[in-house]
C-alpha cells in the first residue's frame, strides 16, 4: 500500500466541493426557461375520483399548464411497474396492480399524485395547485396487514383479490416440521419490524427537459441508478426510446434505497416538459417525502426455533406478512422475499428452514428497500431469536450463538446462500474485548446503587452483499442483471477518467475508485477523475445499492485495469526493447525488472496516442472497458453489542457504549468504511430508540415532518468502537465484501436485546421509546430463569 | 413586492422580490449561492443556516426582507477566496460529510459554536448545541469529531486568524 493507495486513509476527494457550498444537487440546477412544477396530492387514504376541476387553477398567475392522469394515458404514458417477478407457492405470478404517475380513477394513498401544475414560480405553482378542485367518494382504508387481509376488508386493487399480492415460501416445510418433533424447546416469538422512512436529507427531485430541435429529452434527478432509471423509463413508461433520453443524477443527497425507485413525478416532469413546451423542476418539501418516498421495513412476524436439549438449533420456522403499502414500487417483490428469508440462517448452521411470506396491499406509501432491505428484518427476527433463547435457557447468549455458529467454509444454508468464507467467533471475541464484557456485571451493580438498570445486548448479523450474479438472479425473477461495468481511459498525457455505472451520493467513490487506480497504475491520486451519474457518459451501469459498489463496480474497475495494464505493459516493452513479461510498474514509471530501465507512466501513454513506434499490428490508443458479473453473493458479518442504562423513572434510555466488530473482507480507504458503519449503526439506533411511522385509522400519516417523526439527533447518540477483522472474499478479484448497510442491520436487535435485559422483559416493540418503556417496566412479569 | 438590499458575503446586493420570500429563495434563486440547502419544512433540519450579522441562523425561518440592511456569511463567503475555513478544513480531514447536503449548515453552525465558546468545546456540548442540524449519513460520529478538533485549531491560531476565521 502507498500512501494514496489500498488501504490508506486517505482525505476524500470530493470533498472540497461539499464543504465550500459548491456541490451541484438537482436542485442547483437551473436551465433557460426553466418553470416549476408542484402536484396536487389525494388527502385521502382510499377513493373514487368523481371529477376534477381544472379551471380555476388555469387562470391563476403564472400558471403555463394543469395536466390530468387522462392527458397523461392518452399520451401513451405507461403504468410503474416493480422489476422482479415472484411467484406464489401455487405457482401463480404475483398479482401487480396498476400504478398510472399521474392517478385517474382511483386514489390508494394520501400523497397519490392526481394533478400536476406547472407554473413560472415555485411559489405561483403551488397556489394554483391549491384552486384545483377535486371531487372524491371516500373509501373505508386499511392501514396494516392484518387487518388487510382480514375477511370484508376494503379491496385496494381489483388484480389482488383480499389485497394479497403473493404467498411465497422458501425451504422445506416437511423437514422443519420433522425437526421440531425431535426438539427438547422450542423458543416462540411474535415480533414487528416497525415502518421507516429514509429521509435521505436532500428531498427528491427531477428536472424533465424536452428539446423540440432535437426530439431529446434530459431528466436531472435524485437517483441511486440513473441507467436503471433510463432503461425503465423507456422500455416501459414510453417517454422515449434510450438514445433519445439522457438521465443525470449529479451529486446526490444520500439515498438509503429510496432513490434507487423511478417515481411518478420524474416520468410526469418529463411527459410536462413536451406538453408545455419548458422545461419543468420539481422539488419535494419534506412532507411530500414522508408520504411518498418509498418507506423501509413494516413485517408482522411469528417464529419458532427448535433446539436439541444440548441447546443446538434443530430447525427455524417463520410466517411474515409484509406490507408492501398501496403499490409495487420497483423491488418491492424482493425486498420481502430473496433479500429477507435467505438470511434466516443468520451466522448459524440450522439443518431445516422454512419461511412463508405474504405480501400485502394496504392504503399506505409504498415500501421498498431501505439500508438493509430485508436483512435487517431477518438479522432482527434471528438475532432477538438467539438471546432470548438464551434467557429462557439460562446459559450466555455469547455461548449459545458460539455453539451454533457456522465454522466450516463453504457452507451451504438451507436457504439458498452459500456462505463463501467468514470467521464469526473472531468477530464475537473482538466485540466482547472492546466492550469489557467480562467487566459488565460491575458496571450493571454500579448502576443498580444509582438507580439505573444497565443491560447489555449482542447481535451477530450476517447478511448478503454484492448483488448479484446476474443469471442466479434472473432465475429467481430479476428484470435485470446484475454486474457493473466500467470503462479505464488513459489519456495522452498519463491522466486517468474512470467511467463507473455505480453512483455515489456520499459513499466516497472519486476517492476510494481513484485509489484503486493508483494502486495498480502507480500514478498520483489527483491525476485520477472518476465520472458517474451520467447516461451520455457512462454508457451504461446498474448503480449503487445493497453494498454492491466496492465488490461489484471496483470489480468491473479492477477487470478494465488489467486490460490496461496489459497493453501499456506491451507498449512499455516494445519501446524499451524488452519482454514484456519482466515489466512491472513502480513509482509512476514502468520499468524492467531488475534493471533501471524505464519509461514514464505518461511518456508510455503519449506514445498510444501518437502512435509513431507501437508494436505491430496494436491500435493506437489507451482505452479499456470491462463488464464484471460477480461468482456469488458476498457476506459481510460481524458482531455489535450495545450497553445501556435505562432510568425507571422515566423509562428514558441512554446508549452508554455501542461497540461494532465487522468482517467487510479487503478494506479500501478504512476511514471512508468506518464513516460507513457509523451512519449505519446510527439509522439502526433510529430504528430500535427513536423512528415510528404512524397511520392513523383513516390512513391519514401522523408522522409526516420532522416535528413529528423522530431523526436520530446527535445528542441521542454516542461515539461508536468500531473495527473490522477481515476475511477476503473468494468470490471477487479485490476481496470485497461490502460495508454500507452492516450498521443500519447489525444494530436495532443489539439495542433491543439489551434494553429487554435491563428492564428484565421481551415485552417491547420498537421503536422503544421512554413512553414505551416505561409502559413495558409496569406490566413486566418476571422472567422464567 | 418589497425591495430588499444587503451585505452577502462582502458584497451588496439589492432586488425586487415578493414578500413572502425566505431569506433561503433569496439566497438560492436570486444571488444563486446554492451552497445554502433547504432540507424540511419545518424548521428542524439546519441545511440552510448561514450568519446573519455574526449569528448563526436559519435561513427558512427569516424573511429576506427581515434580514434587509443586514450582513451574510454564506458557506460560499466563509472563508473567501483560496483557503479553507479551520471548520472545513476539519470537516474535510475527519471525514465529518458523506453526502455534503447537510454540510453546509453543518459547517455555518460549528463555526457559530466556536466563536461562542472561547473556552473550549466538550463532546456532550458539541451534541448539545447540534440539536438543530439533523445528518442522516455520518452517525454525527465524525462531525463531533472535527468540531472537537477546528475548536482546539482555533483557540491555538494567531488571535489575528481566529477572528477572521470566527
Amino acid at each position: 500500500m502507498g500512501i494514496e493507495g489500498v488501504g490508506a486513509r486517505v482525505a476524500r476527494k470530493e470533498d472540497r466541493r461539499f464543504i465550500t457550498g459548491a456541490g451541484r444537487y438537482v436542485d442547483d440546477m437551473v436551465v433557460p426557461g426553466m418553470k416549476h412544477a408542484a402536484f396536487v396530492r389525494s388527502p385521502h387514504a382510499h377513493a373514487q375520483i368523481k371529477k376534477i376541476d381544472v379551471k380555476a387553477a388555469q387562470s391563476m398567475p403564472g400558471v403555463i399548464g394543469v395536466l390530468t392522469g387522462r392527458e397523461l394515458k392518452a399520451d401513451g404514458i405507461g403504468n410503474l411497474i416493480c422489476g422482479w417477478m415472484i411467484h406464489s407457492k401455487d405457482g401463480t405470478p404475483m398479482k401487480m396492480g396498476a400504478w398510472s404517475p399521474l392517478a385517474v380513477d382511483k386514489v390508494r394513498y394520501v400523497g397519490d399524485a392526481v394533478v400536476v401544475v406547472v407554473a413560472d414560480t415555485k411559489a405561483q405553482a403551488r397556489d394554483a395547485a391549491e384552486a384545483v378542485e377535486i371531487t372524491y367518494k371516500e373509501l373505508k382504508a386499511v392501514t396494516e396487514v392484518t387487518g388487510a387481509i382480514a375477511r370484508g376488508a376494503p379491496q385496494i386493487h381489483p388484480e389482488a383479490e383480499g389485497n394479497l399480492i403473493f404467498d411465497w415460501e422458501i425451504g422445506n416445510a416437511k423437514e422443519t416440521a420433522a425437526a421440531f418433533k425431535q426438539a427438547a424447546h422450542v423458543v416462540k416469538m411474535d415480533v414487528v419490524n416497525n415502518r421507516l422512512v429514509p429521509n435521505a436529507m436532500e428531498p427528491r427531485a427531477a428536472l424533465g427537459h424536452y428539446d423540440r430541435a432535437e426530439d431529446h429529452y434530459t431528466c436531472w434527478t435524485t437517483s441511486q441508478n440513473p441507467h436503471v432509471a433510463r432503461l425503465v423509463m423507456s422500455a416501459f413508461y414510453n417517454i422515449a426510446p434510450e438514445n433519445k433520453l439522457r438521465v443525470i443524477a449529479p451529486d446526490v443527497g444520500g439515498g438509503f434505497g429510496s432513490k434507487i425507485y423511478i417515481y411518478p413525478e420524474e416520468i410526469v416532469c418529463l411527459w410536462a416538459s413536451k406538453k408545455t413546451g419548458v422545461p419543468v423542476k420539481w422539488v419535494a418539501d419534506r412532507t411530500e417525502s414522508f408520504l411518498c418516498d418509498a418507506h423501509g421495513r413494516d413485517h408482522v412476524t411469528h417464529a419458532e426455533m427448535a433446539f436439541d436439549k444440548d441447546h443446538r438449533i434443530l430447525g427455524f420456522k417463520v410466517d411474515t406478512l409484509a406490507n408492501l403499502g398501496a403499490y409495487m414500487s420497483l423491488f418491492s417483490s424482493v425486498t420481502p422475499t430473496y433479500l429477507y428469508a435467505t438470511l434466516l440462517s443468520g451466522q448459524y448452521d440450522i439443518p431445516a428452514i422454512h419461511g412463508n411470506v405474504r405480501a400485502i396491499y394496504t392504503n399506505t406509501a409504498p415500501v421498498d428497500a431501505y439500508r438493509g432491505a430485508g436483512r435487517p428484518e431477518a438479522a432482527f427476527l434471528v438475532e432477538r431469536m438467539m438471546e432470548v433463547a438464551a434467557r429462557q435457557f439460562g446459559v450466555s447468549p455469547a455461548e449459545l450463538r458460539r455453539k451454533n455458529f457456522v465454522t466450516a467454509f463453504p457452507h451451504q444454508t438451507p436457504v439458498i446462500m452459500n456462505y463463501d468464507a467468514g470467521d464469526f467467533a473472531t468477530s464475537l471475541d473482538a466485540a466482547m474485548k472492546a466492550a469489557d464484557y467480562a467487566g459488565f456485571e460491575k458496571r450493571r451493580q454500579k448502576a443498580k446503587k444509582e438507580g439505573k438498570l444497565r443491560g447489555i445486548g449482542f447481535s451477530c448479523y450476517i447478511e448478503a452483499c454484492g448483488l448479484a450474479p446476474s443469471a442466479a438472479v434472473g432465475s429467481l425473477g430479476s428484470g435485470v442483471g446484475l454486474w457493473e461495468s466500467a470503462e479505464v481511459r488513459v489519456n495522452a498525457v498519463g491522466t486517468i477518467e474512470v467511467l463507473t455505472g455505480s453512483h455515489s451520493h456520499g459513499q466516497g467513490h472519486e476517492t476510494t475508485f481513484a485509489q484503486l487506480v493508483a494502486e495498480r497504475l502507480s500514478v498520483p491520486l489527483e491525476s485520477i477523475s472518476i465520472v458517474h451519474g451520467d447516461t451520455d457518459k457512462v454508457q451504461m451501469g446498474m448503480g449503487t445499492y445493497g453494498s454492491r459498489s466496492g465488490a461489484v463496480g471496483m470489480s468491473a474497475i479492477a477487470k478494465a485495469l488489467d486490460k490496461v495494464e496489459a497493453k501499456a505493459k506491451k507498449i512499455a516493452a516494445h519501446l524499451m526493447e524488452a519482454d514484456e513479461a519482466d515489466i512491472v510498474i513502480e513509482n509512476g514509471t514502468l520499468k524492467v525488472a531488475g534493471t533501471d530501465k524505464n519509461v514514464p507512466w505518461f511518456q508510455m501513454a503519449l506514445a498510444a496516442y501518437t502512435a509513431h513506434n507501437l508494436p505491430a499490428g496494436m491500435e493506437p490508443g489507451l482505452k479499456e472497458t470491462a463488464f464484471y458479473d460477480p461468482a456469488n453473493f458476498t457476506f459481510p458479518a460481524g458482531c455489535y453489542i450495545c450497553e445501556v442504562e435505562v432510568d425507571p423513572e422515566t423509562g428514558v434510555t441512554d446508549i452508554v457504549q455501542f461497540v461494532a466488530a465487522d468482517d467487510f473482507g479487503n478494506i479500501i480507504n478504512p476511514m471512508i468504511v468506518e464513516g460507513q458503519v457509523h451512519g449505519g449503526i446510527a439509522q439502526g439506533i433510529g430504528q430500535a430508540l427513536l423512528e415510528g411511522t404512524h397511520y392513523d385509522g383513516s390512513g391519514q400519516l401522523l408522522t409526516a415532518s420532522y416535528m413529528d417523526y423522530t431523526m436520530p439527533r446527535a445528542d441521542d447518540l454516542p461515539s461508536f468502537k468500531v473495527s473490522t477483522s477481515n476475511t477476503p472474499s473468494p468470490s471477487n478479484p479485490l476481496g470485497m465484501k461490502g460495508c454500507g448497510e452492516a450498521g443500519a442491520i447489525g444494530s436495532p436487535p443489539a439495542v433491543i436485546n439489551a434494553i429487554t435485559d435491563a428492564i428484565g422483559t421481551e415485552d417491547l416493540t420498537m421503536p422503544a421509546t421512554p413512553q414505551k418503556v416505561w409502559a413495558a417496566l409496569q406490566a413486566r412479569k418476571p422472567r422464567k430463569h | 413586492m418589497s425591495d430588499v438590499s444587503m451585505t452577502v458575503n462582502g458584497r451588496q446586493v439589492s432586488a425586487s422580490v415578493e414578500d413572502r420570500t425566505l431569506l433561503v429563495h433569496f439566497l438560492r434563486e436570486h444571488l444563486g449561492l446554492t451552497g445554502t440547502h433547504v432540507g424540511c419544512d419545518t424548521s428542524q433540519c439546519g441545511a440552510c443556516v448561514v450568519h446573519v450579522d455574526g449569528k448563526a441562523v436559519k435561513s427558512c425561518s427569516m424573511l429576506a426582507v427581515q434580514a434587509s440592511g443586514s450582513e451574510v456569511i454564506t458557506i460560499e463567503g466563509l472563508a473567501g477566496m483560496g483557503d479553507l475555513h479551520p471548520v472545513q478544513a476539519a470537516f474535510r480531514e475527519h471525514h465529518g460529510l458523506q453526502c455534503g447536503f447537510c454540510t453546509p449548515g453543518m459547517i455555518m453552525t460549528a463555526v457559530d459554536m466556536i466563536r461562542r465558546h472561547p473556552q473550549g468545546l466538550d463532546e456532550a456540548t458539541v451534541r448539545a448545541e447540534l440539536e438543530g442540524n439533523i445528518c442522516r449519513c455520518t452517525g454525527y460520529h465524525n462531525i463531533v469529531k472535527a468540531i472537537l478538533a477546528a475548536s482546539r485549531t482555533m483557540a491555538k491560531a494567531p488571535k489575528g486568524r481566529a477572528k477572521k476565521a470566527a
